[in-house]
């Protein structure tokens, strides 16, 4: 059944997976996520569910573990922050060429390099752009509370499992660490071995009764079928695009002007907001909760009825570019206000950061 | 004796192994890959092993190793095959999970996901084909090549100043408390492609009886990377390798 807690956003995304009735969890330890497998260990699933947890050796066999067991069919993932991110790319690629389903958590922590341990949003590029080597995308998904990091587990692997493809779950290092109420899913029991075999036929979990042999692998010699396949991912993410975008709207019904933020900033943002339309300022939120697909025509139509566009990130501006596409023309202007390093402005400085820009909405 | 005599099932004495495939190689003339796929696709069948195995190809030139055997495969990333097997055996415990690799994917770039896999002591199968060299991009140094060898990489021969030693890691994987059983075979002659055969079916044995891992490493010739003869790749190897890498139990628990 439901349970109504009080708990941080990293135990959050360990408690929701094993309601979820993922088979198993390889990590290895980096702030501020290693409250993830802490968590997993502290409830020992495996005594319950029968849910595998493992700290591997490195990032990269974390993710390689995770890529061997999503090559069975298992509902598999990992967590990592930003450096240990990079190094799972190598896997993320290998997940997404071979056709797997599998999630992931990011807990962003500010860069480049190993940076600080404070929170940021400065992976959005290499999250969303791919990451990884070759042509491709995750579903990348950017939680703004404890709820939505809890509900974002289900929905990132079931996501997964629809198209056969890795999601990410994109959080900022604030909605990790920070505590707030979260009602958590009923429990679902594991998937049967048979259940598995149904959902998942391409699965090399053992031929059973089947058959013919399955083979996951990533490799295609023949350039002629390589680019089929590439093809066929293409298409799969055209059908993400159409079907999968998510967002969320704050007074934009009237709004004059338009703040674009995700993930915990877009709260401090609201705040902002709610403060200037006391003085009768008309601004409006739009906040993607899918960052890839990322929603562009919402953005488009939002933008086109308002007077300018401010696109607040803790890094040095990265989805602006995706919003500047998304626009596509030369009116509305948008301007970026970001912090980096791990800091996180209050509303206020939002809010000066927006009468900086757009002077004449003071009058 | 009439040639329908002749080809008569009971007078057949030798024929590709059921799990097999008849998908024509890509492994040169003479190279070891043929007779240790060989050996495991027999085993397999004879073990009843087919329904509930997965095999994890390495990168090199068994890449294409989910060609030739008939059962399920994953294909990793370089290096990366024990992790695989990790979770693929954590995850699906009834079935057989065995690794194959060579020295540059075992040795080099996947020495920490192969130290620690044995460590844990992962119920997994880990076959070694040790031929000194990397084949499948050309023939550059390997970890385990010898002092003077020469190589694409090394052409003055292997020098210990410029390259360091070869590497001989199933020793130290011998040591480490999660391993029950490291052999070093090689299949040169039919004698040592019985003995490794007997090894591998221990090993798959182990496997299966959660005994820990176990590594079977077979001391492998690359005719084409060596630029010998296959005959003289087996003579060099019996002189040269068996020196660095002798054959035998490293650890039988």
């Amino acid at each position: 059944m439901e349970e109504v807690k009080l708990m941080k956003g990293n135990e959050a995304i360990a408690h929701a997976a094993i309601r979820y009735g993922c088979d198993g969890y390889f990590g290895y330890p980096i702030t501020p996520q290693s409250e993830v497998l802490e968590t997993l260990a502290e409830l020992m699933p495996w005594e319950t569910t029968g849910m595998v947890v493992l700290q591997a050796e490195s990032e990269v066999a974390a993710i390689n573990m995770v890529y061997g067991g999503a090559a069975t069919g298992k509902a598999v993932m990992t967590s990592s922050s930003s450096p240990g991110i990079s190094l799972k790319q190598e896997g993320i690629s290998y997940l997404a060429a071979s056709e797997l389903p599998a999630l992931i958590l990011n807990c962003m922590r500010g860069g480049p390099g190993l940076g600080t341990i404070q929170p940021s949003q400065s992976d959005y590029f290499q999250a969303t752009k791919g990451g990884g080597h070759g042509d491709y995308h995750l579903i990348i998904l950017a939680p703004a509370t404890v709820q939505e990091m809890a509900d974002f587990v289900g929905l990132g692997f079931d996501l997964a499992f629809k198209y056969r493809t890795p999601s990410m779950i994109l959080a900022d290092g604030i909605v990790g660490q920070m505590m707030e109420k979260v009602v958590l899913p009923p429990q679902r029991p594991r998937r049967t071995e048979e259940q598995v075999r149904e959902q998942c036929p391409w699965a090399a979990c053992g031929k059973g009764t089947r058959k013919h042999r399955n083979v996951v692998t990533s490799l295609e010699l023949d350039s002629a079928k390589m680019e089929v396949n590439n093809l066929r991912f293409q298409e799969t993410y055209r059908r993400i695009e159409e079907n999968e975008v998510r967002f969320e709207e704050y007074y934009t019904d009237d709004c004059e002007y338009l703040m674009v933020a995700f993930g915990s900033i877009a709260r401090i943002c609201l705040k902002a907001i709610e403060e200037a339309r006391a003085a009768g300022v008309k601004i409006g939120l739009i906040r993607p909760i899918t960052l890839w697909p990322f929603p562009k025509a919402r953005i488009a139509e939002l933008a086109a009825k308002t007077k300018g566009v401010l696109v607040v990130e803790l890094n040095a501006g990265q989805m602006i570019e995706d919003v500047r596409l998304a626009i596509n023309a030369p009116t509305p202007s948008v301007h970026h206000f970001g912090r980096m390093g791990g800091i996180v402005p209050n509303p206020g400085e939002i809010i000066d950061a927006f009468y900086s820009h757009y002077p004449e909405a003071k009058a | 004796m009439d040639f329908n005599d002749i080809i008569r099932p009971e007078n057949k004495v030798y024929s590709r192994p059921r799990l097999l495939t008849d998908n024509i190689t890509h492994y040169c003339p003479g190279c070891s890959h043929g007779v240790v796929h060989r050996i495991i696709a027999e085993l397999l069948d004879e073990m009843g092993l087919e329904d509930r195995t997965i095999g994890i190809a390495p990168v090199g030139c068994a890449v294409f190793a989910y060609n030739y055997i008939d059962v399920d495969w994953i294909e990793a990333a370089h290096g990366r095959a024990p992790a695989l097997a990790t979770a693929a055996s954590r995850l699906n415990p009834e079935c057989l999970v065995f690794t194959y690799q060579g020295d540059g994917d075992l040795a080099a770039i996947g020495t920490a996901e192969t130290i620690h896999a044995c460590n844990r002591g992962e119920n997994i199968v880990i076959i070694f084909i040790n031929n000194a060299i990397y084949g499948m991009t050309g023939g550059q140094m390997a970890p385990t090549t010898l002092l003077g060898m020469k190589t694409a990489t090394t052409p003055y021969g292997r020098r210990v100043d410029l390259n360091g030693h070869p590497l001989a890691i199933s020793p130290l994987l011998a040591q480490l408390d999660g391993t029950c059983y490291v052999t070093r075979q090689s299949v040169h002659t039919p004698g040592a492609v019985r003995k490794a055969k007997a090894a591998i079916k221990k090993a798959f044995n182990n496997a299966l009886e959660k005994r820990g891992t176990s590594v079977v490493e077979i001391v492998s010739t690359c005719n084409s990377g060596w630029k010998m003869t296959p005959a003289d790749s087996n003579k060099w190897m019996a002189e040269h390798m068996f020196e660095k890498y002798p054959l035998g139990d490293l650890k039988n628990v």
